[in-house]
């Protein structure tokens, strides 16, 4: 007969305040093999852990059930605390009173406490049967995946390198920076974002630790933590290894017909070109759905001025397979487009202009070579208007959250603006002004008193064209009046979002995102790089919108995290894994069909003497104890250790039976 | 000017009862203004709408009953359309309408009122409007007789612009009877709408 002890926790009164727990902790009593009932206030804390050790001693306990919150939370803690009484750490069963009832039910105190009863009750009936596990080790390949090569996924990569690690960086574009290279200057310091990116652009190429892999896709993933097995798809380049960047041929390629995704469409582009001058690496690549050739067979241009001959337009396609042991994602984000935008002209208002398109328009290389111009008739600016929140704080376009970083690089911007052209008059719409950060408030007070930047608190209705003007129609909230003024060029400030394929790589990793995309990290507060996926980390603004000195903090916890995980030699798996009895297995190779993580193989075994039968067995490493191979069993010879079918029949008997009697007479008196 | 906030009218009392009335969450305007920026009237209002919003937030009945905001409202809708928090305000420039001819609220300028019951009598009595009919007794009601008489009065009647005759629909029996039975089914919603709810 088993000897279980019962530990029902206050938890303060997160617990206590709504469910009886002395009741709770009698009622246990009152089960079979129930020896010791304890309740205590913090059964997590260091005295209540002594507590529960030392009925173990007292009682001579084998295995017991705490009552208190999510297993989530506390069940390392209190298999710790097995192991500490000398106990396998697999004999104790977590009832889960608090999320499940006490903060779900707080308006019915009876009724929770009951529930509470029961919730125990189950547990009780579940650890009756446990079984002594032993923890199991797996192997860790000690090479990290960083995707996405902004200044995240940059800062990432050599973090991790300069550890001694091994890293692979997938970029999706021909060059890595992202969206720091499309940036003119950097609020609040005012740095030239080049200036300070390039060298960690070159330091990743010159990395012997890192592997650059530019214009690829990940396009599969399966395994777990140490042994992730990922498919890269490398995109054709159709230029090879023996290009020395040149450049002749970006020159000479006749079809331009294509717009700049660097410049933001501001300008056209070859279809044969670099992202931009300090490209890394300095490879170009050939764009086959404009390329001349590639649509009419002739041309070859390139091909014919390439001194070194490294055009090569037979290359297709490549899948890399690729085996990891920890994944950085850092995908950065888009700005909102503002075509939903009716009354700021659809996106199509020509000289309304969205943000990175004016940071292209100060930044000296350019589209125009840092003239401000409007994008419409190329004349130069006088007035010009900007617009805050635009895909941001707005419930109607379905983006209510703050973007964070838009009052910052308005002020920024129109600073430059000033700097650029001192006669120039800029007007900034805003709601409320966000500038927490080190020296950010004070930079927007800069803007204002130095600058003469006209401050304006309230959101734009309307812009319509009269003549060669923008006419802004907004509001002062703060004297109460409407607002008219006429500008040359209006800027918007558009939120951020995340990546249109963000969703896409998330269901890849099995990540959990929220319903704009962004990923959601283990916990906001406490975990805020890691995923619920263990081994897959998250920096940057794929998880919300954030400044750079924030993502560049956040690349490099997760390089932390990542180097952690690999200075251990072997890591501690959960044996909750399932087991296939030979004798009953039939060999019908359902589950082997059905098991998503393929932790099923089928083998020839000897189960009796002289009896070779055909069955399934578990590939240990690789289960991660889904249970689809019990349920899908035809013959009930699967199982999964720490929830058999035994344990789950005991459960479910104790949740249908009614409440023991003793109980319900206290309960009506 | 110093105002005395009530906590009864933040609370419940008047923020609770525009809210229930014009079915708006009041308290989710955050005052980005854009209502007021769009607004094709708000140059002649006392408080522009965004204002308006928050003096309902803070339950300011006194000032904002009395100020002409949601009597000059065309319900062009143009804020309702562009508000970024889904309120519907010209729905609740309509409410605080309904609320001022309720009476709950105190409200110092009563001569709108005057003008929509004089309104509704011209097309009840002539199935239009009897324009001076109309003038007349909106001046008279509202103790200002002479009122737009000279020159401009003088000078629509010597062009036959307005007539002393009123002109008549072709079966204004019939608007009468329309009239009444409205009356009568509407009776009970009008009690609902005005006594019960405000």
């Amino acid at each position: 007969m088993a000897r279980i002890g019962v530990f029902v926790c206050h938890c303060g009164t997160n617990i206590a305040g709504v469910v009886d727990v002395a009741r709770v902790a009698k009622y246990a009593e009152s089960l079979p093999g129930v020896r010791a009932s304890i309740d205590y206030k913090y059964m997590c804390s260091d005295p209540g852990q002594n507590t529960v050790i030392e009925a173990i001693k007292k009682y001579n306990l084998d295995r017991i059930v705490v009552s208190a919150c999510s297993p989530r939370m506390h069940e390392g803690t209190f298999r710790k605390t097995m192991e500490r009484a000398g106990l396998n750490p697999y004999l104790m069963e977590m009832a889960n009173i608090r999320e499940h009832v006490s903060w779900v039910h707080s308006d019915d105190k009876e009724l929770a406490t009951q529930k509470a009863m029961k919730v125990m009750e189950m547990a009780v009936a579940k650890v009756r049967r446990s079984e002594a596990l032993s923890k199991m080790y797996a192997s860790i390949e000690k090479r990290a995946l960083v995707i996405g090569g902004g200044i995240a996924g940059i800062q990432a990569a050599i973090d991790i390198a300069a550890a001694g690690y091994k890293v692979v960086l997938v970029e999706k574009e021909p060059s890595i920076g992202g969206r720091m290279a499309q940036l003119d200057k950097t609020f609040p310091t005012l740095d030239c974002s080049a200036c300070i990116l390039t060298p960690k652009m070159v330091a990743v190429a010159q990395d012997p630790n890192i592997t650059l892999m530019t214009y690829a896709e990940v396009v599969e993933v399966c395994g777990y933590v140490g042994q992730f097995d990922v498919k890269i798809k490398q995109k054709a380049k159709s230029v090879n290894s023996k290009c020395i960047g040149c450049g002749v041929c970006i020159t000479k390629c006749p079809n331009k017909k294509s717009l700049s995704e660097f410049n933001e469409k501001l300008a056209p582009r070859k279809a044969i070109y670099t992202p931009f001058p300090q490209a890394v690496p300095n490879v170009p690549v050939i764009d086959r759905e404009n390329c001349t050739f590639f649509k009419t067979g002739k041309c070859k241009i390139c091909e014919k001025v390439c001194p070194t001959g490294a055009i090569e337009y037979s290359q297709q396609d490549e899948i890399i397979k690729e085996k990891f042991g920890a994944v950085v994602v850092a995908t950065g984000f888009n700005i909102y487009d503002h075509s939903n935008y009716g009354e700021y002209g659809y996106g199509e208002i020509k000289d309304v202009i969205t943000s990175l398109q004016f940071e292209r328009l100060l930044n000296s290389s350019g589209p125009t070579d840092g003239h401000v111009v409007r994008p419409s008739d190329h004349k130069e600016v006088k007035n010009v208007v900007f617009i805050q929140c635009v895909g941001s704080r707005d419930e109607a376009k379905h983006r209510p959250y703050c973007s964070r970083v838009c009052c910052m690089y308005t002020a920024k911007q129109a600073m430059l603006l000033k700097d650029h052209y001192p006669e120039t008059q800029s007007y900034v719409f805003y709601i409320d002004i966000r500038s927490a950060g080190k020296n950010y408030e004070e930079f927007v007070q800069r803007a204002q008193n130095d600058y003469g930047v006209v401050y304006l608190r309230g959101r734009v209705s309307k812009i319509f064209e009269r003549g060669e003007k923008l006419i802004v129609k907004g509001a002062d909230t703060l004297s109460g009046a409407q607002v008219e003024v006429e500008a040359d060029m209006v800027v918007l400030a558009n939120g951020l979002e995340p990546r249109s394929h963000a969703k896409e790589l998330a269901q890849l990793f099995h990540m959990s995102y929220d319903q704009y995309g962004f990923y959601n990290e283990l916990h906001p507060k406490l975990a805020p790089v890691e995923t619920a996926i263990s081994g897959v980390y998250v920096a940057g603004c794929c998880i919300s919108p954030k400044d750079i000195p924030d993502t560049v903090a956040q690349a490099s916890a997760t390089a932390a995290k990542v180097c952690a995980l690999f200075a251990k030699e072997k890591m501690e798996v959960e044996p909750l894994i399932a087991a296939v009895n030979p004798l009953t297995c039939s060999g019908c190779e359902t589950c082997y069909n059905v098991c998503p993580y393929s932790a099923i193989e089928m083998e020839d075994k000897e189960v009796k003497r002289g009896d070779v039968r055909h069955v399934a067995k578990v590939i240990e490493s690789v289960c991660k104890g889904c249970g689809a191979c019990v349920g899908s069993c035809y013959c009930k010879a699967v199982d999964l250790k720490g929830f058999s079918d035994r344990q789950v029949m005991n459960q479910i008997e104790a949740a249908t039976q009614e409440l023991s009697t003793k109980d319900k007479l206290q309960s009506t008196i | 000017m110093k105002y005395e906030l009530q906590l009864k009218n933040i609370k419940e009392g008047f923020r609770k009862d525009v809210e229930r009335l014009s079915k708006q969450k009041i308290s989710n305007c955050y005052q980005c203004g854009k209502c007021s920026a769009g607004c094709p009237v708000a140059y002649a209002m006392e408080y522009p709408p965004s204002m308006a919003m928050r003096m309902i937030q803070l339950g300011m009945h006194d000032r904002l009953m009395s100020a002409n905001t949601s009597w000059f409202c065309v319900s062009c809708e143009t804020c309702t359309t562009r508000c970024p928090r889904e309120i519907d305000i010209a729905k609740v420039m309509d409410t605080l309408k309904i609320m001022a001819q309720a009476g709950k609220y105190k409200v110092s300028d009563n001569e709108v009122p005057i003008f929509d019951w004089i309104f509704l009598k011209s097309i009840e009595l002539t199935g239009k409007i009897y324009e001076i009919g109309m003038i007349g007794a909106y001046n008279m009601l509202s103790l200002n007789p002479f009122k737009d008489v000279f020159p401009m009065g003088v000078k629509m009647i010597l062009k036959g612009k307005i007539s002393f005759i009123p002109h008549l629909i072709y079966n204004p029996l019939e608007m009468i009877k329309n009239i009444m039975m409205f009356r009568k089914i509407r009776k009970k919603d009008r009690e609902r709408i005005y006594e019960k709810n405000v």
